[in-house]
Order: C-alpha cells, then structure tokens, then sequence
C-alpha cells in the first residue's frame, strides 16, 4: 500500500479550519501513549499541558510576554519567506536590535525623560535592520547565499554582545559580574495591565505588526509584488517589479521587526543586557512562521501555542515531574503533526494499493 | 607538535565533513533538511549507548548509522510524501532529535564511554612528521576521507548520480522522463541521516568518548553551513571543513600564547572567515549558479 | 475525549487542593541553568537536591526545572515556583539575581536562595557561595610540584570574577612553590561543549603545558590529557572514572549539607536571611582524593589543606602583587570578600590579559 496526494481544484476553506483541530487531537492521543509509557496519567499530564496555563491571569500574561517576541519576527520572516529570501539569522538581527536600542540607557544613563524610550525603539529598528542589510547586500551585490550569511552573523552577534557586557558596557556598580547596569525607569517599557502581571507593550506591537503586515500582503500591490517576486522572480521582471529592491525590502522588514523584538524584550522583560538575551526566539520564530503558514493573522496564533507549549511543558515538569527531555520531544511531535494536517488543506490523501493504482490509471486514459 | 596540531584539526573538522557529505547528497537531490544537528544528536547517543552495553565502538558506530537513517525517514515521510515545508520540518526534527536523545541518554551521564582505537601499522605509523597523520588517525577519519571521494566519483562519475543531480535541478521534467523522484529522494534523504548519525557518533565514540545532553553543540549547523560554503561540491566541503577546523584551533593557539585580543573576537573568527571565503566564492556568478541546485527546498508533487 | 479532559481538570484541581489542604511537608523547589545531564554545574545541584531529600525524607517535597534560560524565562520560572506552593525556592545561576529579587519582593511569605549573586533587596533572599578558589590553590601548589615545565594550562569558561578568581587562586597557590610558575590561560566561551573543551586542551598541551586544570564542566580535557600523557585536575564532581590514571585530584561541589541545613530552618521556622560563603571548612567545598602523584606532593596538599580548613591559612594572603607588578596586599594583609567577589585582575605571573 501507498500513500498518494492528489491535489485539490482549490484549497479547502474547511480544512483550512480543521486541520489544527485534527492535528491537536493526533497530538493528543500520541501525548496520551508517551506520557503513559513514562508511567504518567496521560490525561493528568495532558491537562497541565494545555489547560493549566490558561487558568490564571498571571499565566496569560506569561503567555504574551512568551509569544510577542515571537510572533514580532515571525511576521516579518513571512514576508522574507514569501518572496523567497531565506532569513534564517533573525536571532542576530533580534541581537543586535537590542544592542543599539540600549546605547542611550546603559552610555547615557543621565539622559533621562520621556523621549528615551521612543528613540531606543526607533534606534533598535534601525540596528536590527542595519544588520539584515549585510546578508541582503551581499545577496545582490555579490550573489552570496543569504541562509549561510544571515546564519554566521548570529553567531558574530552573540559574540559581540558577550564581549560588551563583560568588557565597555559592564555595570560600573555591578561586582564586574557580566551585565550592563539596570535600565533608568524612563528606559522600561510599561506594563500593559500593570495590576494583574507584568505583560509589555511588545504583545501590543505584535499585534499591530500583524495585523498592519496582513493587511499590506493581502490588500495591496506591495503585497501582491512579494508574492509575484517569490513565486516567480521571471513573471515579477515582467511585471516591472525588481528583485533586488525586494531582497532590501524584505530584509530590512523583518530585521527591524526582530531588532524591535529584541529592544522590547530587552527594555519590556529583562531590564538590562545580559551575555544571553533570548533563548532562541530568532529560530523559533521559524516554526512559528511556517505553522503560521506565513499569514500574519496564522502567525499570532501560531505563536500563542508555541508559547503556550513552553508554559505548559513547565506546569507539566512541576506538577508531574515530566522531564524538560520529554516536553522538548513533544513539542517536535506537536510541530509534525501540524505541518502533515496542513497537507489536508491543498491535497487530498489516498491509500492506494497496486491494484487499485493499475485501476485508476485504466480510468485516467 | 606539528603534526599534533594537524591532527587536532583533523579531528574537528572530521564530523563537520561527515555531516556535511552527507547534507550534500540531500542537497544535490533538491532537499533541504534543517534538522542535520537532530539527527546528529541521535546519532551520539545511540552510538555511545550501544557500544557502552555491548563493548564494542563498531557496534556503536553501526548502530548510529541505522538510528540516524532511521530517524531521517520521519523527516522523508513528512516532507516527500506529505509535501509539508522542509524548513520548518527540519527545524521540528532538531528539536525532536534534542528532546528525544536527552531522554534515551538519561542513564548515560557521568559514565566514561569507549574509545575507538587509532589505527596502528608497525613501521608506517611511526614514521617521523607524517607518521601518525596519515598512518595513526582513527578510523573513522580515513571513512570521511573514503566518503567524500566515493561521493564525489558518485555524483559526477556514475549514472545514478547524474539521476539525483537532474532531480535536484528540476524535478518537474526529471518525472516527466519517468525517474522516480519521490523514492530517490527518500534514498537520498536517508544517506544523510545515515551520515549525521555517523558524525554523531564520532563526536561521542571519538572526539570526546562521552554522553553530555546537547553534545553536538551546533556542529550541525556549522555542517549545513558547510555544504553552501563549498557550492554543493563534495571536495570543497572538504576544504571548508579543515578550513574552519584550523581556524578554530588557531584562534585557541592565539590565546594560549597570550596576544590579548578579546577572545569572543577570535571565536567569532571562523563564523566571519566562512562569510569571506564564500563571498569571494559566489562572485563569480555563472560558477555558483551551475552548482546550486535549482529545486532545492521546493515542494514536488507528481501529477498524473 | 473531551469528557476525560474535562474529568482531568476536576481530577487535578482536587489534586491541587489536596494538596494546599493537607501542608504536611515543607516544598524545596530549584531552577537549574543547565540540563541535569551536564555532569558539571547543574548536576551538582542537582545531586544536593538528592542528598537533601534524603537527609530529611518525608518532611519535604520537592520540584525543579531545568535548562531554564537566563532572561524574561527565568523571572515566570520562579513566580510560577512560588504561586505553586512552594515553601523555599533555590535559584542556582547568577543570571537569576534580578528575576529573584523582583519576585521575593511579591512573595513575601516564600524564602528564597540565590547562588553566587550579591543583591539581596527584600528580607526574604539569602545569597549563598563556595570558596571553590581554596581548592583552587591546593591544585596550583600540587601543578608546581609535579610540573617539569613549569607552566600550566587553564581552561578558562567565561571572563567572571569567579573565574578570574580561581585563576588567581591557582597561580599563588603554585607560586609559593616555584615563583616563576606560569600559567596560560585559554577562554572556551562556553560552559559546556565537550568538543571545545577538549580542543582547547590540545592547543594547551602542544604549546608545552603538563597539566591542565579548568572550571569548565566537561570531562573531556580529563580524557584528552589521558590520551596525551599529562595529568589533569578534575571539575565538578570526582571524575576519576574518566582519567583513572590521569586525575590529581578534583574540586567537588557539595551542595547538600547547605540544601539540607536551609530547608531544615524553614521546617523548623528559625530560617533567617543570610550571605554564606561556605568553603572547605563548612564542607562545601571537597577535594577528591590525592591520586597519582609521590607521596611527598600529597603530603604537601594534605597539609595545605588542612591549614586551609582551619582557618590557619587564607589563599589570598600577602604580600601579593598585580600582574603589572603593583602592589595588591601587603605583607600579612588578606583580602575581603567583597574584592574577591568582584575580582577583576590578574596576580603576577599570568600569561594572559583580561578583558576590560
């Protein structure tokens, strides 16, 4: 017997909604065998997966604070994605974002009043994107491959920031232990909702940058130009549209929503810089992109449940004593389970045995 | 001393060759699979595992190899069959491949593991200066030296290479001249799971006879990286291999003879040497884009 | 389906009241930087955890997390430990220092331990450490007696005071042996990476090296310094297992006595915050056993030992000069806690320059 797909006249509106539901439930029943191999009650386990987060106030704003970083690169990965330029160093463009973002409050500590704040993001944007523009440059200019380039410049840029904060940016007050003094309050971020948690404004940058990013790729010709550039580069030369602006365009887009990703998360979560500032947002926002299926409006709710399988994997770890292993691997198969429904929405699939194959190709002639 | 450091090099840069030959067949066949650090990753622990129960490395080594392949066909299955992205497959693969090993290696940490033994020919071995580098290395070093050269005569020398190499550059009208593309995918897809496995498994039997959670420490990545660096051609991937390999081991030299340069500058040697190179590389446009393969990452679905 | 989920949920929020109803047994909880499975920083901790919940058995529960990233991570982490009963959290990296404080400050009633840190802004953080250096010292006066070149390899982590510390430990110690003793420092960037480790260990020993000490984690140097014919100083924990004829003698991190001695006040409600730095003395800091070296060296190391344990003799005693040659401490004069703490500089005789 053999699998085979067979594609679909036009995409399925209805599978489109049901494949989540389908793969959640595969999910569950796969969690369900896992956890109770692992001598755990699947179900108990199951609930402080998925459940448990959602039940306090606390937790939901954990769960925003987890998923905006996330969801602010990965809505600009999809445009990259879209028109086929490969960004896969967002974690250094999220680096070096919050690394110009925090020159005024860690250089200028004096300099302290209310237009601090606005200029650490306008200087993170332009850091993050600044620093997308060398894998775009070397792209057009040179045809260097950007997936190697945009990837060896995370690299560099995690280095960088280690030796800043261990060495110029150091807190002078600190005991020379790695870290820049603490932000001055005009330098932090507000609170949301600041009387039940400690959500920033970064979830609310998410959100218009999601929303602001659908509505250019669906309503208007800049949109329909990434499609057309990244479907067919041919078609969009004859269309009139230039490549190599939509490699700048591209890259400077998402470098800056990661670098404001990455000055949020700074000046919203942390408060200061560290050798370590993320925890892989730049690749998880990959997931996140593509779960998403590289649509905005997908895109926040994909980056809901990831960070929503992050909280529930430590509920899980506490209350149940499930290992940090054991979350990781069931994420990978929450993430397969997935990506193979979303095959629903464009295919149709068959069992085919050989006789039925010989059968069908009869009827094909 | 020489020679140590040469063969300190060669050490390092063997599973990043291994990883990334194999990564080059799945390229060269118009797959893209991320998850070479996953698969990697498997590989260490399964080859420390078995040859810590059953005492022998070669079993280990084997053992790698089918749990890598293995592992890479949940990858194939997805991906060739299922037509899912292979970007963020391969992302979810490494993250299943780190989360899984940590689990299977639980009873493994804190437990010296085996080592395999260097080759030893009476006389030739002990040669002065070259003795030991060409005569004295493991043997899984003179494997990836085997390997590159059987995929180098393999895709540019024999027919069946000629096959994948079409498939990678246009899958479209490789089904339309009746080549099987889903299953010499698979072929191709699980070779490079066999190869990781096997790099994995020189990092745990080998370089550091161990079982640490996360041991690969991004040498997948590094491998992937590689396998761009060397324009899809077997014997650069060679060359860029040692390149980073002695770049690496340079910038401890430096240190260790105290020249006071930031050692996170020196780290990060290797990453902006690889940028270098392979913007001198690509320059040249026709010569890179005659090697890259065109189909690379893009879905397939055979019409009928 | 979803009616055994929703039976599930009704399950688990009995459990959990159950649980806050009957408070028999106080709730130790730890966050771990790293993967219990490092052999090294986190497993140590991990293993006074054990040896805590052995000492006092069914009086304490207790939880953990691992590999917890240092950042906005670690700040729910904790909160989370705290909303979920749990009577004592310990919080074992530096990178928690920020995230502890915020949230002792919301949870007045949770004590809370932080390792290696310094701030300790509401009454209910202590601050805990190891004089991990004083081993430190007896490994250097070990390398210079042993060592014919007279110079060692020190792979070095991350540039922290903690580590420049050890460094500095190290090379007093073999100075008071050999004055001219050297010591080439090599910094991996990394806590653990086996590969890197065991790198860096080579490029030591063909720069002429003969023995080789780190605070990196791993245990591959102990495994290429076998493979080489060196000797080397183990990490962590007791790693003769992996260079039985190679390891001198290793620094053991011993968190249980302190684990067990902390949760034992909150149980008996007497616990008070506090700063402890606790070293040999407090056995918290052990040495594995003297191996592979002539009596007479062992001998040596016993009694600094000893001396060191008694209090008779602190590490940091001078006349101690900088590595520039200026003076540091003056003869008979030692050092504060608060200098080491922060410590920033070389000793004379280092062969590296540290990062400003």
């Amino acid at each position: 017997m053999r699998i085979e797909l067979v594609k679909r006249p036009e995409y399925s509106a209805l599978f489109s909604a049901l494949s989540p539901f389908i793969a959640l439930g595969l999910t569950l029943i796969a969690g369900a065998i896992m956890f109770t191999a692992l001598g755990k009650d699947p179900a108990e386990a199951l609930y402080f997966y998925f459940v448990d987060p959602l039940r306090e106030v606390w937790s939901l704003h954990e769960l925003a604070v987890k998923a905006a970083p996330l969801i602010l690169i990965a809505v600009g990965l999809s445009v990259c994605y879209l028109s086929n330029n490969w960004n896969i160093g967002a974690e250094g463009q999220f680096t070096i974002g919050a690394i110009t973002g925090s020159m005024l409050p860690v250089l200028f500590p004096d300099f302290q009043n209310w237009a601090v704040l606005p200029l650490m993001i306008i200087m993170g944007m332009a850091g993050g994107a600044a620093y997308a523009a060398v894998p775009a440059y070397l792209k057009t200019r040179f045809n260097t491959n950007e997936i190697l380039t945009s990837l060896m410049l995370v690299y560099v840029a995690q280095l960088f920031l280690d030796w800043l904060v261990r060495g110029p940016w150091r807190n002078p007050q600190g005991m020379n232990f790695p870290e820049t003094r603490n932000f001055h309050e005009y330098a932090i971020l507000p609170e949301v909702w600041s009387s039940s948690g400690r959500a920033h404004w970064g979830i609310v940058f998410a959100l218009v940058a999601a929303v602001a990013l659908w509505f250019m790729l669906s309503r208007t010709l800049a949109g329909f130009e990434v499609k057309v550039l990244g479907q067919s580069p041919r078609a969009g030369r004859f269309a009139g549209f230039s490549a190599s602006r939509m490699v700048f365009f591209a890259f400077l887009l998402s470098g800056a929503l990661a670098g404001l990703a990455g000055i949020s998360e700074v000046s919203g979560a942390i408060g200061q810089l560290r050798p370590t500032i993320s925890p892989g947002y730049g690749f998880a926002a990959i997931i996140v992109a593509f779960l998403g299926r590289l649509n905005p409006l997908g895109i926040v709710a994909a980056g809901l449940v990831l960070a929503l399988s992050y909280l529930g994997g430590e509920a899980a770890q506490i209350s149940i004593g499930v290992s940090d292993k054991v979350v990781r691997a069931f994420q990978g198969i929450l993430l397969f389970f997935v990506l193979g429904c979303d095959t629903l929405i464009h295919y149709r699939i068959r069992f085919v045995g050989s006789p039925a194959r010989q059968q069908e190709a009869a009827q094909n002639v | 001393m020489f020679e140590d450091i040469l063969i300190t090099i060669a050490t390092a840069a063997t599973p990043l060759l291994i990883a990334a030959i194999g990564e080059l067949v799945v390229e060269r066949s118009g797959v893209l699979n991320l998850g070479v650090e996953g698969m990697m990753v498997m590989g260490a622990v399964t080859g420390f595992g078995v040859a810590l129960t059953t005492g022998s490395p070669w079993l280990g080594v084997f053992a790698a190899i089918v749990v890598g392949a293995l592992f890479s066909l949940l990858f194939g299955f997805l991906t060739l069959t299922l037509v899912t992205n292979q970007v963020a497959t391969g992302l979810a693969l490494t993250l299943l491949g780190l989360g899984l090993s940590g689990m299977l290696g639980e009873s493994f940490v804190g437990q010296p593991g085996i080592k395999m033994t260097a080759l030893h020919i009476p006389g030739l071995t002990d040669l002065p200066f070259v003795g030991r580098l060409l005569f004295g290395q493991d043997p899984l070093f003179y494997v990836s030296i085997l390997l590159t050269f059987g995929v180098a005569w393999f895709l540019f020398r024999t027919r069946p290479g000629l096959t994948l190499r079409s498939i990678g550059d246009n899958h479209n009208s490789a089904h339309a001249l009746g080549i099987n593309v889903i299953g010499i995918r698979y072929l191709a897809v699980m070779f490079g799971g066999a190869c990781a496995g096997l790099a994995g498994a020189y990092l745990s039997l080998v370089y550091t006879p161990q079982w640490i959670e996360n041991m690969t420490a991004g040498r997948g990545w590094i491998a992937l990286a590689l396998v761009v660096f060397a324009s899809w051609r077997p014997w650069r991937v060679l060359a860029g291999a040692y390149l980073f390999g002695a770049v690496t081991i340079g910038q401890l030299h430096a240190q260790a003879l105290g020249i006071g340069v930031p050692s996170q500058l020196l780290s990060s040697l290797p990453y902006l040497a690889t940028v270098l190179v392979l913007v001198l590389i690509s320059r040249n446009r026709r010569l890179t884009m005659i090697n890259t393969p065109a189909s690379l990452g893009r879905p397939f679905v055979p019409d009928r | 389906m979803k009616r055994k989920i929703l039976r599930a949920a009704v399950a688990a929020a009995a459990l959990s009241f159950g649980t806050m109803a009957a408070d028999a047994a106080t709730k130790a909880c730890f966050i771990y930087v790293g993967p219990i499975g490092d052999f090294g920083w986190s497993y140590q901790h991990h293993q006074g955890l054990e040896q805590m919940k052995a000492a006092l058995g069914d009086q304490v529960e207790t939880a953990y997390l691992e590999s917890v990233p240092e950042g906005a991570d670690a700040e729910r982490a904790i909160e989370r430990f705290a909303r979920s009963g749990c009577n004592i959290v310990f919080t074992t990296s530096f990178g928690y220092m920020d995230p502890t404080n915020k949230v002792a400050g919301k949870f007045p009633d949770v004590k809370f331990e932080h390792a290696t840190g310094y701030k300790r802004d509401h009454p209910n953080v202590s601050t805990y450490n190891s004089r991990f250096y004083e081993g430190r010292y007896v490994q250097g006066v070990i390398a210079a007696k042993l060592s014919k070149a007279g110079v060692a390899g020190y792979i070095a982590s991350f540039p922290i005071p903690e580590v420049v510390m050890g460094i500095n430990a190290f090379v007093l110690g073999a100075q008071s042996v050999n004055p001219d003793f050297k010591v080439k420092v090599v910094w991996a960037n990394t806590w653990f990476d086996p590969g890197k480790e065991a790198d860096a260990a080579k490029a030591l020993i063909d720069q002429g090296v003969d023995n080789i000490t780190q605070p990196t984690d791993s245990t591959a140097a102990m495994q290429v310094a076998t493979e080489r014919g060196i000797k080397a100083f183990g990490q962590a924990s007791d790693m003769i297992k992996f260079g039985p004829e190679t390891q001198l003698t290793s620094i053991v991190d011993n968190w249980g006595p302190y684990y067990t001695e902390q949760v034992k006040e909150v149980i008996d409600g007497t616990w008070k915050q506090s700063d402890i730095w606790g070293g040999m003395k407090e056995g918290h800091v052990v040495m594995a056993p003297y191996t592979n070296m002539p009596d007479d060296v062992k001998k040596l190391a016993e009694e600094t030992e000893a001396k060191i344990k008694s209090g008779e003799f602190k590490p940091f005693t001078g006349p101690i000069a900088k590595q520039d040659g200026s003076e540091w401490l003056k003869e008979g004069e030692t050092a504060d806690d608060a200098t080491l703490l922060g410590m920033n500089f070389y000793v004379k005789g280092v062969d590296d320059k540290l990062p400003q």
